[in-house]
């Protein structure tokens, strides 16, 4: 019976990928008592903001063409025309202003979500989000709280270039009283932001904008109005004996796609989405390391100073690192701003072929 | 007649009520002959200086009416914040309190005329020149000193320090220049959305006047119509800048450009209380913010490491401290109007340097915070996590 059901799955996601033409449709399959819906990235994130705001009236959404051109890249559109503009409030071009606006706010009881065009812009309101935000509850020794979510894409797109394609994980996971996730899929999207809205303190949410139009399949209890991941928590994506794969947002896709290559030829790859960046779940890295005695990293990000430095140091000073047979392996965006002709920012940010070669080199094959 | 005047301030202090007439008849019935509570003026009125306007048609009224109680209240107020500010310059010295501490002696008036015309259910937010705000909206003496020593009888539990005291309503205490504009802005924002009738007083300095960010808070505060009163305390100083080297425009009230402005003479509570009820009213009408520029001064350097005499005279100093210190001025204008006696005042700062006294001994005394206390606070209601100490084998306990 299971065979049946699985055999009919495959049927059925072959029959659908024909059918979906545009990026943001959803299907609805029953299959017995199973719904399998497939959600966009884009569509998670909608879908959970308009959820946090219906179930809390203190939820308000700021930020540049929020409202009434639905979002930038369309993640909030049809929020402004549902809730108004009480709730969904279109701002000028003023980051910094903006950002501490939302962190004020949020100091007086409501729970803004700030959303920033990319993160790239963030930089002219980070001292808001750092100071403002992150230091404040330690500073007034928990008498103040700041229940704020600063979202918005983060990291490379395409053909942006070098000032609108910079990865901001490795500077807002360095500052102790923010939290900082990186969803993936559709189900991280959800699951991520519904946490980060229901959090008593700022959350930074690291979105993608090269996933906003790509489906995934969300299962029932993923797309239930209660559904949140906790933050904090990394997720084993596929199992694996021989190497650890490590990685966060867009290039855990990249790290499943290295895998099934490799799986051809006996190299069984376990995949690690971290979701969370701060705090780090070290734990479920170390678990896997003990288990398959080799460690890649891999982001999109500059490799100085970034996500997989900081793994590497963790795992040195814990226990896996006597169960290592090999140095712990970064691979990381080049080194260099971001270039705009497309065959220079292809080799800009790690490709599949990148994580294959690193994934042999480790296994000395 | 000395043990008289006596008796009648303990009278009076014990007598007092919410309603000055009738605190006259209780004080009247038990009072003797000589010199009875009767000879002592329960209100008078006051010709107050007339605010220069910016985009408004009517300002401030002229006249302000100051009870008995009202002086006695804010002279207490004053003379209070004064003797704390006057106490920390000593502590510091002594080393006792240490980093920074930015006092706030000469500038008075403005914390406690802006609180005269708020209400306790309003939101006040400044920079970090904060410890009379941080008295205003309610933390005791001891709270404050003990904060800025480090004690764990501090606000802050020690650890926020000067500038980080936090209070019901009161947002700090903002280290960053500029930066608690905008969240005042959204403190404003809050008051609107949840249709409170609340407004968001938002302080900064001459200084940071010039910061961008406060342009944009303008425009947002503006174009939202946010209950917010934007006050620039002008104390003519920006570090060791006098406004003329800092600003291409010294003038503050106006630079709100489309938001309505008013220049408050910022040495008299009454002139200051006048118009924060002025500005307070044209906010909660829902007309959107309006912009205070407060003249003050402060007799200290911009911090203890700062003599403040290489950018001004002492003569300068000098003659604000004669001619326009806040506490005489109230002090004065009470006598002179006999609102008050000189002993009674007397006897206000006796009681005053009392309590002064007893919170820096307690603030020398008090204990530091414990160790176990580091990692603690880090966030909100959140369960206990383990944080990284200074090396691997460090795992501290950090609890919310």
């Amino acid at each position: 019976m299971s065979s049946l059901f699985s055999s009919l799955k495959m049927m059925t996601k072959g029959a659908m990928r024909c059918v979906l033409i545009t990026n943001h449709l959803k299907f609805f399959e029953t299959i017995g008592n199973f719904q399998l819906l497939q959600v966009t990235v884009r569509d998670a994130l909608n879908q959970a903001m308009d959820e946090e705001l219906e179930r809390d009236e203190r939820v308000f959404l700021l930020g540049e063409e929020v409202a009434q051109y639905d979002g930038a890249y369309k993640v909030s559109r049809g929020l402004w025309k549902k809730y108004g503009d009480k709730r969904i409030i279109d701002t000028p071009i003023s980051e910094m202003g903006f950002a501490g606006i939302a962190v004020g706010a949020a100091m007086a009881g409501l729970r803004p979500i700030c959303e920033f065009m990319t993160f790239n812009f963030s930089m002219q309101a980070i001292d808001q989000v750092i100071n403002s935000a992150a230091k404040t509850c330690y500073m007034s020794a928990g008498l103040q709280a700041v229940p704020i979510v600063f979202r918005g894409p983060n990291g490379a797109s395409a053909g942006v270039a070098a000032q609108h394609s910079q990865c901001f994980a490795a500077w807002y996971g360095h500052c102790p009283g923010l939290k900082v996730v990186s969803p993936w899929n559709s189900e991280d999207a959800r699951g991520l932001l519904k946490s980060a809205i229901r959090d008593d303190n700022p959350v930074v949410v690291l979105e993608n904008e090269l996933m906003y139009g790509v489906a995934f399949e969300v299962s029932e209890q993923g797309l239930s109005k209660d559904f949140t991941i906790p933050i904090g928590k990394a997720k084993v994506e596929r199992p694996g004996n021989h190497v650890t794969l490590v990685s966060h947002s867009r290039m855990v896709g990249h790290c499943l796609d290295a895998a099934a290559v490799l799986a051809k030829e006996g190299i069984e790859c376990e995949v690690i989405n971290l979701r969370t960046i701060r705090p780090l779940d070290v734990e479920t890295i170390e678990a896997s390391v003990v288990k398959t005695n080799h460690l890649i990293t891999v982001e999109g990000g500059w490799p100085q100073f970034g996500v997989g430095a900081e793994i590497c140091a963790r795992i040195m000073e814990g226990p896996a690192f006597n169960y290592l047979d090999a140095p712990v392996i970064r691979v990381t965006g080049v080194d260099i701003p971001m270039p705009y002709a497309k065959i220079l920012e292809d080799n800009s940010t790690p490709q599949i072929k990148d994580i294959i070669f690193s994934v042999k080199k480790t296994l000395n094959m | 007649m000395q043990n008289m005047l006596t008796f009648i301030s303990n009278v009076l202090r014990g007598g007092a009520s919410k309603n000055g007439a009738q605190t006259v008849s209780e004080g009247a019935r038990l009072v003797g002959s000589t010199r009875s509570f009767a000879d002592f003026s329960p209100q008078a009125s006051f010709d107050i200086k007339k605010c220069e306007l910016h985009r408004l048609d009517q300002g401030p009224p002229t006249q302000a009416l100051l009870t008995r109680e009202q002086g006695l209240k804010y002279y207490r107020t004053m003379q209070t914040m004064r003797r704390m500010e006057l106490k920390a310059d000593q502590l510091y010295k002594q080393k006792i309190i240490r980093g920074f501490c930015h006092l706030y002696d000469g500038q008075e008036a403005c914390a406690v005329g802006i609180e005269a015309g708020i209400n306790p259910s309003d939101h006040l937010i400044t920079a970090y020149r904060a410890h009379g705000y941080t008295y205003t909206r309610g933390v005791s003496v001891k709270e404050i000193l003990a904060e800025l020593t480090g004690r764990r009888g501090g606000v802050a539990k020690g650890k926020g320090g000067s500038m980080h005291m936090y209070a019901k309503h009161f947002y700090g205490g903002n280290g960053i220049v500029g930066a608690q504009v905008p969240l005042g802005a959204g403190l404003a924002l809050a008051c609107q959305y949840k249709g409170n009738n609340e407004v968001c007083v938002t302080l900064y300095g001459d200084g940071a006047a010039n910061q961008g960010q406060i342009f944009e808070s303008f425009n947002m505060a503006a174009l939202w119509k946010l209950p917010c009163i934007f006050i620039c305390e002008n104390n003519k100083y920006g570090m060791g800048t006098s406004v003329e080297r800092a600003s291409a425009s010294t003038d503050y009230f106006k630079r709100g450009d489309f938001i309505p402005g008013l220049k408050v003479d910022g040495m008299d509570v009454l002139t200051v209380r006048e118009a924060t009820k002025f500005a307070a009213d044209y906010c909660r009408s829902g007309k959107g913010p309006i912009l205070m520029e407060l003249e003050t001064y402060r007799y200290h350097g911009h911090s203890m490491s700062d003599p403040g005499v290489s950018y001004r005279t002492r003569e300068e100093i000098q003659e604000v401290r004669s001619k326009s210190d806040p506490i005489s001025m109230l002090k004065d204008r009470m006598i002179s109007n006999n609102m008050a006696s000189l002993e009674e005042i007397k006897e206000i700062d006796v009681e005053i340097r009392k309590e002064i006294e007893e919170a820096a001994q307690f603030a020398t005394s008090d204990p530091e915070p414990p160790l176990e206390e580091l990692c603690n606070h880090i966030f909100y209601n959140e369960p206990p996590m383990e944080v990284r100490g200074t090396n691997p084998w460090s795992k501290l306990k950090s609890i919310s």
